[in-house]
């Protein structure tokens, strides 16, 4: 019996063209940064002037920037900063966020007004905007950075959450486990919780693309990761002002950006399609 | 109906209260002296304690936050600590490029959005349809900032039809003003029309199913009547709500576009007024970017109530 | 002459698993006036039938055969064709009127809209003819309500702007899918004897759908019931219900709830669910729940048979079947 369910869960994933692309643009990324960690094709840290603006070749597949530092293995290290980045500020959205939502939901009365007016709020702040006051109250720099993007993502997943536990307490088997007595955090962690789950797994997936382009943004304006840590959006940043002389230095590090939003926006999609057909028909 | 819009507007009056409240804390914390940025570190204490008091910075916490807001009732923003000039001269300038600029690419997506998305859902399903979606998802991709960075180099850097940067003022007449806000708008335009585009799509469809589009269609009604007849109006209302958004979000989140192109709107305004400390500017012009979120959203309700009869009588 | 004869229509699905068989090799004859019940379970093809009649399927069907309305094949007719039949010609009300009519318009511009496209009226004529329509399928103060949104409405009243609707262009032929099923019991009849009426005076033929024997049978000439996408019985009313046949008739005859019977009576019930379209058996539809069902059942197609000039029924075991009308056949 379980053998068929995962069967047919893993004739669901190939059928969807979305979570094989996705999926495979992702996987691709992870491999990226985990190679990057231990081999990469050339320097990232060591300053070479002799090698400044290399034209591809096979010792620099992609050439080098005006430091001499070779631009493949810079977008590969690259990869992991956007990877972190993407983990540490969508988890804290999503702890913070979720459990505001899961207990706004059960509570109900001001418990859940305070919370939703207090997102409500957030949200009159345009969202590149707090970042940056945040990063200037707490310095620039990466790890500040992913706080901020962090931060707003919590009234993100708490909204998310809350209104989707609300349909579920309003379910018939909710009723009747809370006519059986059982108390509200039982209920939310056996009911409620495992039931929202899928629709929690595909924002969490969109939020990630959204954290790894607001991370890039913060860089490009310098307050996000500092030198010499290689990161997409700063890279972007330094080619700026070459645009002139060499555009390719400013082509690249956009593209890496944009073919991992793209893989994430892909796999969010066809993880939609998967765990939640009756969205997906919608669609 | 009345209820409901006093209620918003409360709302709307109770959030600009607290956001006044978060700018000025957030001001506070905000690590810094603005007499010392100002002078610079060389400066001698007494310098420095004349210049605060001047400023008015000696003054308690509270004493300050109440003179801005009965300053702000009066429709006096004070001056920026660092330029000495009257607040609202910096804001002026800033206003002037960054408003015709959301306008241009607010037209330009939502021109953008419903073509595409109108046209995929018609074609629901066919080649055309996805491959517009395909497009569509690739443009939510990519970062607006670095499409601004290709477009400069293929547009101003290779056939030098538009400038790459800079404002040359409106005194510089309406052709020169255009040019040069024309590819910051494109650029903040692709990646909102692709996302307007999706959703334009995919409200279409939903609304196709209703039962009274299958009314519509009985009563002898052609598809495309039906559709701008009777689906239309119904599927602009989640549209209506990401247009807010997004509009809310063309005034503030300029910033890094801004940046590309070197262009003095409210987004360079603020963040070079928190870099100097000048928190009185940034005090002024972030409430007034929460004003322009919540008015726009205001402002949305009420063109809900107009499209969709039932919210005048269902007191939400 | 025959104003609506439809030979051996086919509907198919094309499904996630597999083409479904909505409806299979359905015949039907309609004369002017006439009137028509096609009943049956949800799932038995009654709706795809009314839907095939409108040339509304969804984009995923494919039809077979031929719906003749005054002898031009409505299938072979192009979309541009069809939009001057609907609504003009053909009418159809629907089941759920609280989602049937646009939310954002009101009722007056709704029950105008088929009066501009098809009779041409200016705005003034059609805003009469639409307050005449209102008053006539009985709302009160047409010329008020007239300018409401169709949520100010009872189910009720929105029911009766659907059948204003409808009548609107004086079509030849209503299609009432399921009219009364959404509505309180109390309305149900109101309704009903409003569709009885207006289709008198009118001299329209009335196809009338319903889950429910005692609505067909009060407000029908003639009778079709549907099983798993085909007709199992059909022939006039009367003689439908003075002598139930098909094992799925006499089912569904049983399984109503009878006055009287009070708490200790319990409701008959047709075992089983209705078939999958995906997969229907190579013979009768209905072997799987019939009592009566042998080997040949599921292997091959049963047999038309009349039982009299205006009765067929299709079953291998018509003996046993009519044996069977004096017992109870579903305990």
């Amino acid at each position: 019996m379980s053998n068929t369910a995962s069967n047919s869960f893993i004739s669901r994933c190939a059928k969807s063209r979305s979570f094989v692309i996705g999926g495979t643009i992702t996987g691709f990324l992870l491999v990226c940064a985990i190679v990057s960690l231990f081999w990469t094709p050339g320097t990232v840290y060591d300053i070479v002037i002799k090698d400044r603006f290399l034209t591809p070749s096979a010792d620099h597949l992609l050439g080098t920037d005006q430091f001499g530092r070779d631009v493949l293995s810079m977008l590969m290290t690259g990869t992991q900063n956007s990877i972190t980045v993407g983990i540490v500020a969508v988890s804290i959205g999503l702890f913070a966020g979720v459990g505001l939502g899961l207990l706004a939901a059960a509570r109900k009365g001001w418990t859940e007004e305070l919370i939703m007016r207090l997102s409500d709020f957030s949200f009159a702040f345009p969202a590149i905007l707090s970042a940056i006051m945040i990063t200037a109250i707490l310095g620039p720099g990466g790890v500040n950075s992913i706080i901020a993007i962090g931060i707003y993502n919590i009234p993100v997943f708490a909204r998310l959450t809350r209104g989707s536990a609300n349909a579920i307490w309003a379910r018939e088997y909710v009723m009747a486990a809370r006519a059986s007595g059982k108390n509200k955090l039982s209920i939310t962690l056996e009911h409620v919780l495992p039931n929202i789950l899928s629709i929690i797994i595909v924002q969490a997936t969109i939020q990630f693309a959204l954290a790894i382009l607001a991370e890039a943004a913060l860089s490009y304006l310098g307050l996000g990761t500092q030198p010499p840590h290689p990161s997409w959006g700063r890279m972007l940043n330094e080619a700026q002002t070459l645009m002139f002389l060499h555009p390719m230095q400013a082509v690249y590090p956009g593209a890496a950006i944009a073919l991992a939003v793209f893989g994430l926006n892909l796999l969010g999609d066809g993880l939609r399609d998967i765990l939640d057909p009756r969205l997906s028909r919608k669609r | 109906m009345s209820v409901f819009f006093a209620k918003r507007f409360l709302t709307l009056l109770a959030t600009l209260v607290g956001a006044s409240v978060v700018i000025f804390t957030v001001m506070e914390i905000l690590p810094g002296d603005p007499a010392l940025v100002i002078l610079g570190v060389d400066a001698s204490e007494d310098a420095i304690q004349a210049l605060t008091k001047e400023l008015g910075l000696d003054k308690s916490a509270v004493e300050r936050y109440f003179g801005w807001i009965f300053g702000l009732l009066q429709g006096e923003l004070g001056n920026s600590y660092a330029y000495k000039v009257p607040v609202w001269e910096l804001v002026e300038g800033a206003l002037k490029i960054t408003v015709p600029l959301a306008i241009m690419s607010m037209i330009l997506s939502v021109t953008l959005a419903l073509v595409i998305g109108l046209y995929a859902a018609a074609n629901h399903n066919k080649t055309s349809d996805i491959t517009l979606m395909g497009f569509s998802q690739l443009g939510i991709s990519v970062p607006n900032f670095w499409l601004a960075v290709l477009l400069i180099i293929f547009f101003a850097v290779n056939l030098r039809w538009l400038p790459p940067g800079g404002f040359p003022g409106w005194e510089a007449g309406f052709w020169a003003c255009f040019k040069a806000l024309l590819l910051p708008a494109i650029a903040l335009a692709t990646v909102q029309g692709a996302i307007l585009a999706r959703i334009t799509r995919s409200s279409v469809l939903e609304v196709y199913r209703e039962d009274y589009v299958r009314t519509a269609r009985a009563k002898g009604l052609s598809r495309r009547a039906t559709l701008w007849l009777h689906v239309l109006r119904n599927a602009m209302i989640p549209v209506l709500t990401v247009m807010g958004l997004q509009f809310a979000n063309l005034l503030a989140g300029t910033v890094v576009i801004e940046n590309v192109f070197h262009l003095p709107g409210l987004g360079s305004t603020v963040l070079k007024a928190i870099n100097n400390r000048d928190t009185i500017v940034v005090e002024n012009v972030v409430l007034m970017l929460a004003g322009m979120v919540v008015v726009t959203n205001f402002v949305v309700d009420l063109l809900y109530a107009v499209i969709d009869p039932r919210l005048k009588a269902h007191d939400l | 002459m025959t104003l609506l004869t439809v030979n051996n229509l086919n509907v198919n699905l094309q499904t996630a698993s597999g083409p479904a068989r909505a409806v299979r090799d359905l015949n039907l004859t309609l004369e002017k006036g006439q009137t028509l019940g096609i009943v049956g379970e949800s799932g038995c093809g009654k709706s795809m039938t009314a839907l095939a009649l409108m040339g509304l399927l969804p984009e995923n069907a494919t039809t077979e055969g031929s719906i003749l309305l005054n002898g031009e094949n409505l299938l072979e007719k192009s979309e541009r064709e069809l939009c001057t039949i609907r609504g003009n010609r053909m009418a159809m009300i629907f089941q759920e009127p609280m989602t049937s009519l646009n939310p954002v318009h009101t009722v007056g511009r709704q029950v105008m809209e088929p009066l501009r496209l098809h009779k041409r009226l200016s705005k003034a004529e059609a805003f009469e003819q639409a307050i005449r329509l209102l008053d006539r399928v009985g709302i009160p103060n047409p010329e008020e309500r007239i300018y409401n949104y169709p949520h100010q409405l009872s189910g009720g009243q929105r029911q009766r702007v659907m059948i204003a609707l409808a009548l609107s262009c004086s079509p030849d032929i209503l299609i009432a899918d399921e009219p009364t099923t959404a509505l309180d019991v109390t309305i149900q009849d109101q309704i009903l004897e409003l569709i009885q009426t207006l289709v008198a005076e009118e001299g329209m033929s009335l196809v009338l759908i319903s889950h429910d024997l005692g609505v067909i049978a009060e407000n029908t000439e003639k009778v079709v019931v549907m099983y798993g996408g085909t007709v199992v019985e059909s022939g006039s009313t009367e003689q439908i219900f003075s002598q139930l046949t098909h094992p799925y008739t006499q089912g569904l005859f049983a399984a109503m709830p009878k006055l009287g019977l009070g708490r200790k009576g319990r409701l008959t019930t047709i075992p089983g669910t209705v078939p999958d379209l995906v997969n229907l058996p190579k013979g009768c539809t209905f072997t799987d729940r019939c009592p009566l069902a042998t080997d040949i059942c599921r292997n091959t197609p049963p047999p038309r048979s009349e039982l009299g000039p205006h009765h067929q029924v299709l079953c291998h075991h018509l003996e046993q079947a009519i044996e069977a009308r004096s017992r109870e056949l579903y305990t």
